[in-house]
């Protein structure tokens, strides 16, 4: 502000605030700006150059692409198999791109850019068409003749409801093969097959705990301090259900040092020199549990990341899992071969409604 | 304007050739009232409005890369051992189900195979990226207020059906991850409490994972919910062309007009041509990007899981929460199992920010209490809290997206995985908040410097100094155009409710209610900065005359003198009193 205001200014000022428009007015569309190709040919010329150049590129790549095609087989190498894709996907992508490249260009720079304005139509129907669709309705309803015949109404209300239900009872009520939750509960190491199992001193008989996914028996002299092993029932493979049995049954093996393994007194028997198994299915959503380490027996869960710690009966140490893995009691049978002494003493995996019922 | 410049005689002339079959076609259809109603329809120009083009195009992607799938695609889950004489070398001789065998089949021996797998993949990312960012334009623009609340529900149920039709396609091939995926699927339906095990069930036809999940998903990858979007964008661009698009606020442009070009030719080039560019694009990252390759991985089988697995983006926030939750709500009550860890990040939070998203219009209406119809978008910083609520949102699906990497962050950045867990813990609660408030506070500085510059224009960074020795910099008013760009929104006001009691003291019933409606106005609307009056810039001339007219006189003078002797000459002329009158721009 200066700092000598003129005489005069601030009435001037005065004036002009009272004969200001409350809010400001629109200014109206921009006036047209011509372009390069709008002023001359010459540029025009150019731009069309341009385009036609684009589109040539296109037709180009086209080609190429189809004769890439016929001319690059694939199923026998690898490399084959990239070329081809290569080519046919540069072709199809650049003859593609192309047109819409040139479009665009011919759309932006040579075609008309005068802004229109085109009025908007109102949205709702005028009162006088409303009001004859509501006399329309109205008529129909009282030709149907159901206004004073509640009886009708409620059968009709009531057949309509009943009548989709044997499309979806038949529906929904066969799209499991089975709904007994208790299947849930069950898994491979209950049963023994013949030839799957191994004798026990006392005389009975468990399942062989078998490398995943080659079958084998494994011996409890294999199994050394740290190592790591994936675990399936011995004779899994060859039973019906292979999959889903297996999705329940698979277990994680390996050995710890006894001395730093706790063990509560009523799993005293379910370990065996250190030798501890537990279900390889995260109890957090189901993810196979994988990446072990041994210094400090900690078991995660590559998904969720849920930490069990093996050392401590496979408790949580981390992560979104609330319940420790269980732990399947295992021990040797008399040719030296771990056993299952039983089934796992708990569902296996995630948590369901019913789980501890 | 919008008058159109009738046709030369010639063009007329080229068209009478096809006036047979135009003459054929018309007299069974009627097609020519669509075409004078459609051929020169005008659409508004903003890069923004292309996104959900993307999206359409995308999607013709899917359907015909898709077609080309189906051609080799054996969706069963029977078992098969993979040829020794079939790439790749990894594979042969491995156990497999057939929906897999087959993955592997149509990428390594037919021609072209891969390109199709690896475009249909790209495209079905690039389609929901396009939805997501399409929402949030129309979100941060307004455009879902009255009269399109609908055509945002047609919207939002598609951004559903879209993130379905990604998560059946992604475990068609039955591969580790995708199985795994499915797997956490498995864990997720069996929290449901009283339901979840009979959920499970039904889902994979008997126990995990069966034989009939494979089938069931590649009826609804690619019948069910194709079908369904086809027939929610046929209603979603109906209701655009009842609407007619909105526009941004600009000169010209009002709540009664549509500004921009016609169909014919502009459109037809540019959105037309705008497909060729997506489908060409998503051609070239099918050629040079590999993507989702699944025979690194192998079968699906119950054992092996890769560490360091991602999810396809969109299900990432997912993965997220369900990494990022502690353990500890789970109870069992009365001997039934309530897994909380579970269901909070698996369903309550997307449900929360699911149904928070799709009634959002219902919500804002609610609040302004506005009846109006609205084509002129907002500019988000003239609608703060909406726009920080909508910051708010991103934020946490951000956080849980990084959440749903942490192993990835982990082991890049060799941090601790646990610390990672942790602090995104924190962020998840923290981070919207603060975004919230920055946003606003952003929002709210963008609105005041809009005023700023109304009503003093822009700085030149030219100093001049007064006879009286003062220095002072020019700043150049805003020409009509630009102004009316910062100063023709409408500030929202708090909604003014009656008084508890009547005259005679009773309690008047609705009171609370009202009470209630003012709380929730007050978060929305009061901070809020209202735009420049003509008044206000009257005002700010003449008290500022020495400061923007009288500098203004000089820049137009040249002449410090001349300036100073004409103070009230130089009266506000930016202002115009009529709306048909144009200033020429300050030629300074």
């Amino acid at each position: 502000m200066s700092t000598n205001p003129p005489p005069g200014e601030l009435t001037t000022g005065g004036a002009h605030a009272s004969d200001v428009p409350e809010q400001f007015q629109d200014p109206g569309l921009e006036p047209h700006q011509l372009r390069l190709a709008d002023r001359s040919e010459k540029n025009a010329k150019r731009v069309e150059r341009q385009v036609v150049a684009i589109l040539i590129v296109s037709v180009i790549a086209s080609i190429a692409g189809v004769v890439g095609f016929f001319a690059i087989p694939v199923g026998t190498t690898l490399m084959d198999v990239r070329l081809s894709t290569l080519v046919i996907g540069l072709g199809l992508g650049l003859g593609m791109l192309g047109i819409g490249l040139a479009a665009a260009h011919w759309a932006k720079a040579l075609m008309d850019n005068t802004e229109r304005v085109e009025k908007r139509k109102p949205v709702p129907s005028p009162p006088e068409v409303r009001e004859e669709a509501v006399e329309q309705i109205a008529t129909g309803i009282e030709e149907s003749r159901i206004g004073r015949r509640p009886v009708l109404k409620g059968a009709l209300v009531g057949a309509a409801a009943l009548a989709p239900l044997p499309f979806v009872v038949p529906l929904v009520g066969s799209l499991s093969n089975t709904w007994d939750v208790n299947r849930f509960r069950h898994t491979a190491w209950g049963d023994v097959p013949e030839g799957t199992g191994g004798r026990l001193p006392d005389g009975s008989v468990g399942r062989r705990l078998a490398t995943d996914p080659d079958d084998r028996p494994i011996r409890a002299a294999d199994v050394t301090i740290g190592s790591a092993f994936a675990v399936i029932p011995h004779g899994l493979p060859d039973e019906e259900h292979y999959l889903e049995e297996k999705a329940k049954a698979v277990v994680f093996m390996t050995r710890i040092d006894p001395n730093e393994l706790a063990v509560s007194p009523e799993r005293r028997d379910w370990s065996y020199d250190g030798i501890v198994a537990y279900s390889k299915v995260c109890t957090h959503v189901g993810c196979p549990v994988a990446l072990y380490e041994q210094q400090t027996h900690h078991l995660l869960c590559p998904c969720h990341q849920s930490t069990f710690d093996l050392a401590e009966e496979a408790k949580v140490v981390f992560g979104p899992a609330k319940r420790a893995l269980p732990q399947l009691p295992i021990t040797v049978d008399v040719d030296g071969y771990l056993v299952a002494r039983s089934d796992f003493h708990e569902p296996v995996g995630p948590s369901f409604w019913e789980r501890d019922r | 304007m919008s008058t159109a410049t009738s046709p030369q005689s010639d063009t007329l002339k080229s068209l009478q050739k096809a006036a047979p079959a135009a003459d054929y076609l018309d007299r069974r259809t009627g097609i020519g009232r669509v075409v004078r109603e459609f051929a020169r329809k005008v659409f508004p120009d903003h890069w923004s409005f292309m996104l959900g083009e993307i999206a359409l195009y995308s999607f013709i992607v899917l359907v015909l890369s898709g077609f080309f799938l189906t051609m080799y695609f054996v969706p069963s889950m029977g078992h098969v051992t993979y040829p020794e004489d079939q790439l790749p070398v990894t594979m042969q001789g491995v156990g497999m189900s057939e929906a897999f065998a087959s993955t592997l089949r149509l990428s390594f021996e037919v021609r072209g195979g891969l390109l199709m797998r690896q475009i249909h993949h790209w495209a079905a990312l690039m389609f929901v990226a396009a939805i997501v960012a399409h929402m949030l334009r129309v979100f941060f623009t307004g455009a879902f207020r009255k009269p399109r609340e609908l055509n945002w529900l047609v919207g939002f149920t598609l951004l559903i059906l879209a993130l379905l039709a990604g998560f059946s396609g992604y475990s068609l091939p039955d591969d580790v991850l995708s199985g795994n995926g499915l797997r956490i699927a498995d864990g997720v339906a069996r929290s449901i409490p009283i339901l979840g095990s009979y959920v499970s069930l039904a889902l994979f036809g008997g126990e995990f994972p069966g034989v009939d999940i494979i089938p069931r998903l590649f009826t609804v990858h690619i019948l069910l919910v194709p079908a369904l979007i086809v027939a929610l964008v046929t209603i979603h661009l109906v209701l655009v062309v009842v609407h007619k698009h909105t526009q941004y606020p600009g000169p010209g442009r009002t709540e009664k007009n549509v500004v921009g070009y016609p169909v014919l030719p502009v459109y037809a080039a540019k959105a037309g041509g705008f497909f060729f560019v997506v489908f060409g694009f998503l051609a070239l990252l099918g050629a040079l990007v590999s993507i989702n390759p699944v025979w690194i991985h192998g079968p699906y089988d119950p054992t092996p899981v890769g560490a360091g697995a991602q999810p396809d983006w969109y299900m990432l926030f997912l993965e997220g929460g369900l990494r990022l939750m502690p353990g500890w709500p789970e109870f069992v009550i009365g001997g039934y199992t309530l897994s909380l860890n579970i269901l909070i990040p698996g369903v309550v939070v997307p449900g929360v920010l699911f149904t928070v998203l799709a009634v959002w219009p219902f919500i804002e209406a609610a609040v302004t209490k506005d009846r109006g119809e609205h084509h002129i978008l907002d500019r988000p910083r003239n609608a703060p809290v909406r726009t920080a609520t909508g910051v708010a949102v991103i934020t946490a699906f951000m956080v849980l997206n990084v959440a749903g990497s942490n192993d990835i962050l982990a082991t890049h950045f060799e941090l601790s995985l646990n610390g990672i867990t942790w602090f995104l813990r924190i962020m998840f609660f923290v981070a919207p908040v603060f975004a919230f408030w920055i946003t606003k506070r952003i929002c709210l500085s963008l609105q005041r410097r809009d005023r700023e510059l109304a009503l003093h224009g822009h700085e030149t960074g030219r100093i001049v100094r007064m006879p009286s020795g003062q220095y002072l910099e020019v700043h150049q008013p805003l020409d009509d155009d630009e102004r009316w760009v910062l100063v023709s929104y409408d500030a929202d006001r708090l909604v003014e409710i009656d008084p508890a009691e009547d005259e005679n003291g009773v309690a008047r019933p609705g009171y609370e209610k009202d009470k209630q409606r003012q709380r929730l106005s007050r978060f929305f609307y009061e901070d809020r900065i209202e735009p420049v009056t003509p008044a206000e810039l009257a005002e700010e001339m003449a008290a500022h005359g020495g400061h923007d007219g009288e500098e203004m006189a000089i820049e137009e003078s040249g002449d410090l003198r001349a300036a100073f002797d004409r103070p009230e000459q130089d009266e506000p002329a930016a202002i115009t009193s009529g709306g048909d009158e144009r200033n020429t721009p300050a030629s300074s």
